[in-house]
């Protein structure tokens, strides 16, 4: 039997969360106050990830940085990494919101998009 | 080749600049040599902002015999130089029969040292021009002729004009050494070297070192250092005279003094010093300058302070200023020791030098075409409606408030960068138009004036200093070098 | 002089939701005024996710949040002017601004939302001793030179304060290259939400001190130490237990002021508990058909309820507009006691209410398993269970008209009842 103390960050209530693991691989959660507490407690103890949310270098725009974040989560061991990525890229007008602008980022899935219009 | 001046003034305060202004009537090179990327950086930027009475010198002191005078020559300079300055009168606070007597002593002073119209105020007298001072005041002694002034805005104003009639300024350059050849002063700097006839030392802090570097040594100076608070302009209608309290052997207590853009200064404090860079503030001190302004007038906002700083007075050895001709450099003229009331003092002391060079040089060449007056500053949110509208026609930069805080325009900050001696800096550009001196302390604005210093002087955002060109702002772009190690 | 129903001023969460507001409550002629270059307002450079959660049931980014307000008002065609300085306001509703495009103008107003929003309390405010270098930024000033103007401000960073955006801000200047050493709160527990605790500094290793301030600035032209301090009870610092941390930015994040000057100058009572002006159930200040909404009044954690305030306060305004706000009736003041600092609205005029008085308030300290007791007068009318409260986190109450209506009373005072 496992026992961990999480915090739930699925949403500002930040649950504090108790998660037991049995014997025959049960969970029992407790402290959530709705059911995303144990989905975010299974991810987070086993492949936690983490939305990121960052800028781009801009040209040809007054606006000098676009925001943009990843369309999910990307693995907590692979932010930097994505970073880096994202740090080599440079857009320009015009973009909508939701335009892609890294397609699967590292092999995740995810994809880097606009925050905004620029 | 040195390039070669008649005058060369040390230090870029107001002394400096004053007596530089003084001098540009004539028809003289002369240069003003400053260590730091601004006039007007150390003391003359962080002090009371006061021009005293001057009843508080010793009759028979150099003190004595500038302040007063000087005092009276402020409205024709700052009417000359549109350089902001209020007669708003002082008063002398004291709460018991000891207190009593020293105001008596300093009334029977200003007297003697030819302070005009002061008189003894009794309690009623107090309260009814002062309503918000403690109602324990037995009397006061009331100098109608303290003023208010920024004392960094008139030595700005100063080198302006200077530079406008033929002076020269240069900046980020320290005199090292100076050395005396036959009928002239080599002074050597990290940037260059400058022949010259003459040497005026308003160094400051420094002045001694400077004096030493060609005279016998013959004063010191250790400063002293004094803490304030600033309030917030939405403060209204807590004093509207200088208030000083009558002092004791504890002390001397600390002022409450309006300011011209609508502040209120509390402090100083007074303690030696033995680092001349040392402006840092205390806990203590700030603390001991809440209880005594507080003792003065005990509905104080202190929940309305916006900034609390430190600045040094220029104190000597010899307790007194130690102005003229240097006994064994002729040629070298000092205005050391240059503590309060120095700023008071300074119209009448740059006469006064003036007037020994004159003699040394054996008769100086006026000017004719020396022009007493500045180019008026607009101060948009002072101005009425009309004007406003006018403006804004004429120049749309008018119209982008870039400092919400006190409404200080694109088009003010603009034009303080283009102006001779103008803004290199952050802190320079607060010290001209204030963005940054309101109650965001330059939190929504400092970006703005970043964007338009780096625009109008053609550099890259991150080589605009917040002060000295060491006190960087910014480190570089972003997305240039990549992040931290992975989780 | 330009005639208008409704002028919003601030365009941002606030100001748009009540422009929104206003309109579909049937009044036409609106004009929001906004002086930056573009709406939105703050919410452009909170470029994280966490907004909507309450709104749109969904997480957006700070831009996401803004652009689905700005995208509904420019479709509604609700007039808007950036760039434009409101100078003054006065009772008569008449309002002075300034921008490049229009010049000097003049614009009568039938009604005004005053939707201003807040500013960071500095390093003045908070009076930290030592010298005054170049290097210590207000976390929001910090955010902007990253997020927008695209310029990082240092490298080695100390944060004081863990509000929200001190924490965001610690993981920003992380994911772009500085090393944030430490995080001092001087309360014994965050300002901020949990998540940002957890995703904020526990993902990134950096230390969070409660309990403990920077006492002492370093460095003559930049910064170039901070010294910490534990503190007692009192907040004052423990001789003895101060460390030194080498840093070259030192990022302040300890709270927020609503930004009245406008208001003030107009003559609006102000509440000194919120710093905001006294508003009424419509949202309406001691001027008549003058409104306030969001962070202008109190400040918010969470822009959804900043949004839910303002459609309230767009709405009232559309109803000031064709008189159908009344000053007749019934009327109470509302009044914190025990525990609460302050409410929001102070004074409520009950026959403007539907079915719902909404309460906004905030508690003075941390409480487990307490209560909220709502009092008309020594009459208690209502108590609601709390197993959590926290200086940090405003509390809503939504109370059925029928609980005050049939009464008649001055003052309704809400106070906590700790657990025995």
């Amino acid at each position: 039997m496992e026992k961990h103390n999480l915090i739930c960050i699925n949403c500002p209530m930040g649950c504090r969360l108790e998660i037991t693991i049995t014997e025959n691989g049960g969970w029992l959660i407790e402290g959530n106050q709705c059911k995303r507490g144990l989905s975010y407690a299974q991810k987070e103890l086993t492949a936690p990830t983490r939305t990121l949310t960052t800028t781009v270098k801009v040209k040809n725009s007054l606006l000098r940085r676009l925001p943009v974040k990843s369309s999910d989560g990307i693995p907590k061991e692979k932010i930097f990494e994505a970073m880096a990525l994202i740090n080599q890229v440079t857009v320009e007008p015009p973009i909508s919101i939701g335009d892609i602008i890294i397609e699967n980022i590292l092999d995740t899935g995810v994809n880097i998009i606009s925050s905004r219009d620029l | 080749m040195n390039d070669l001046y008649d005058i060369v003034i040390i230090g870029a305060g107001v002394s400096g600049t004053y007596i530089a202004r003084e001098l540009s009537r004539y028809d003289l090179k002369i240069l003003i040599l400053d260590k730091d990327n601004d006039v007007a950086n150390e003391t003359t930027s962080a002090n009371s902002a006061i021009i005293h009475a001057g009843y508080d010198p010793k009759p028979g002191t150099a003190m004595a015999k500038f302040n007063a005078p000087g005092n009276l020559m402020f409205d024709k300079v700052c009417k000359e130089l549109d350089v902001p300055f209020k007669r708003c009168g002082s008063l002398v606070i004291g709460f018991d029969d000891h207190d009593k007597e020293t105001i008596e002593t300093i009334y029977q002073r200003g007297l003697t040292n030819g302070v005009p119209d002061i008189r003894i105020l009794n309690h009623d007298e107090v309260l009814e021009i002062e309503p918000n001072l403690n109602p324990d005041v037995k009397l006061a002694l009331y100098a109608p002729t303290a003023g208010i002034i920024n004392p960094w805005e008139l030595a700005i104003a100063l080198a302006e004009n200077a530079i406008d009639n033929g002076a020269e300024l240069k900046l980020e350059t320290r005199v090292t050494d100076i050395k005396k050849e036959d009928d002239s002063y080599l002074i050597i700097t990290d940037k260059g070297n400058y022949l010259t006839k003459y040497v005026v030392n308003c160094a400051g802090v420094y002045a001694d070192d400077i004096h030493n570097m060609v005279a016998k040594p013959s004063y010191s100076i250790r400063p002293r250092k004094g803490n304030y608070y600033v309030l917030d302009n939405s403060v209204k209608n807590l004093v509207d005279h200088v208030i000083f309290q009558a002092p004791t052997k504890k002390g001397k207590g600390v002022l409450i003094a309006p300011t011209v853009d609508g502040n209120f200064l509390i402090g100083p404090d007074s303690d030696f010093i033995d680092d001349k860079n040392d402006n840092s503030t205390g806990m203590d001190n700030l603390n001991y300058i809440k209880n005594s302004g507080l003792k003065s007038c005990p509905s104080i906002p202190f929940d309305k302070v916006i900034r609390s700083f430190a600045g040094l007075r220029a104190t000597s050895d010899h307790e007194d200023f130690i102005i003229g001709e240097v006994e064994d450099s002729k040629g070298f003229f000092e205005v050391g020791g240059f503590e309060s009331p120095g700023l008071s003092s300074i119209p009448a002391v740059a006469e006064y030098v003036v007037d020994l060079i004159n003699q040394r040089h054996g008769g100086l060449r006026k000017k004719d075409d020396f022009n007493p007056t500045r180019r008026p500053v607009i101060r948009f949110n002072h101005l009425p409606q009309e004007v406003k509208a006018k403006l804004i026609q004429k120049d749309p930069a008018y119209a982008n408030v870039i400092c919400r805080c006190e409404t200080i325009t694109e088009a003010e900050i603009v034009d303080c960068i283009h102006r001779k001696a103008g803004a290199r800096s952050l802190k320079a550009v607060k010290k001209r138009v204030r963005p940054g001196a309101g109650r965001c302390q330059g939190g929504f604005c400092g970006p703005k004036v970043v964007e338009i210093l780096a625009r109008e002087l053609g550099k890259d955002w991150s080589d605009i200093p917040y002060d000295s060109s060491k006190a960087y702002i910014l480190t570089g772009e972003t997305k240039e070098e990549s992040g931290g190690e992975n989780l | 002089m330009i005639n208008y129903e409704v002028v919003v001023i601030g365009g941002g969460p606030a100001g748009l939701a009540a422009a929104i507001e206003a309109k579909r409550n049937g009044v036409n002629n609106i004009l929001v005024i906004e002086r930056d270059r573009e709406l939105g307002g703050i919410l452009q450079q909170c470029i994280h996710n966490g907004f909507g959660l309450h709104v749109f049931k969904e997480e957006l980014t700070g831009p996401e949040y803004a652009h689905r307000f700005i995208k509904e008002l420019k479709d509604m065609g609700i007039e808007y002017k950036l760039d434009t300085m409101v100078l003054s306001l006065n009772k008569e509703k008449v309002i002075h601004a300034i921008s490049r495009e229009d010049g000097y103008m003049i614009i009568k107003a039938k009604a005004v939302v005053l939707a201003m929003g807040c500013r960071e309390r500095t390093a003045g405010a908070i009076n930290i001793p030592g010298t005054r270098p170049s290097g210590v930024f207000s976390a929001g000033t910090a955010q902007r030179y990253i997020n927008i103007d695209g310029y990082l401000v240092g490298k080695k960073v100390v944060i004081l304060g863990s509000g929200d955006i001190g924490l965001i801000m610690a993981r920003r200047m992380t994911l772009e290259g500085a090393k944030v050493l430490a995080v001092a709160e001087i309360m014994p527990y965050s300002g901020g939400l949990n998540r940002n605790i957890v995703q904020c500094l526990n993902d990134y290793n950096i230390p969070l001190y409660l309990s403990h301030t920077i006492t002492e600035i370093k460095g003559r032209d930049r910064v170039t130490s901070v010294v910490i301090s534990q503190v007692d009870e009192s907040m004052k610092p423990i001789p003895g237990t101060e460390f030194e941390l080498e840093c070259d930015t030192v990022l302040l994040s300890v709270g927020l002021i609503p930004e009245n000057e406008l208001s003030e100058q107009a003559g609006i009572e102000i509440d000194p508990r919120t710093k905001g002006p006294y508003v009424t159930e419509t949202m309406e200040t001691s001027i008549d058909g003058v409104f306030a909404c969001g962070n202008v009044v109190h400040v918010h954690d969470l822009v959804d309820f900043v949004t839910e305030e303002s459609r309230r306060a767009g709405k009232n305004a559309a109803k000031y507009v064709k008189d159908l706000i009344t000053n007749q009736g019934k009327s109470f003041n509302t009044k914190p006691s025990n525990g609460v600092s302050y409410i929001v609205p102070q004074k409520v005029r009950v026959d403007n209410i539907d079915n719902t008085l909404d309460i906004f308030l905030r508690v003075r300290a941390i409480y487990n398993n307490a209560k909220l007791v709502l009092k008309a007068d020594d009459e208690v009318i209502k108590e609601y269970n709390k197993k959590h409260l926290a200086p940090g986190e405003m509390e809503h109450l939504v109370l059925p008209k029928k609980l005050f209506a049939d009464k008649d009373f001055d003052t309704l005072t809400i106070e906590v009842k700790e657990a025995n």
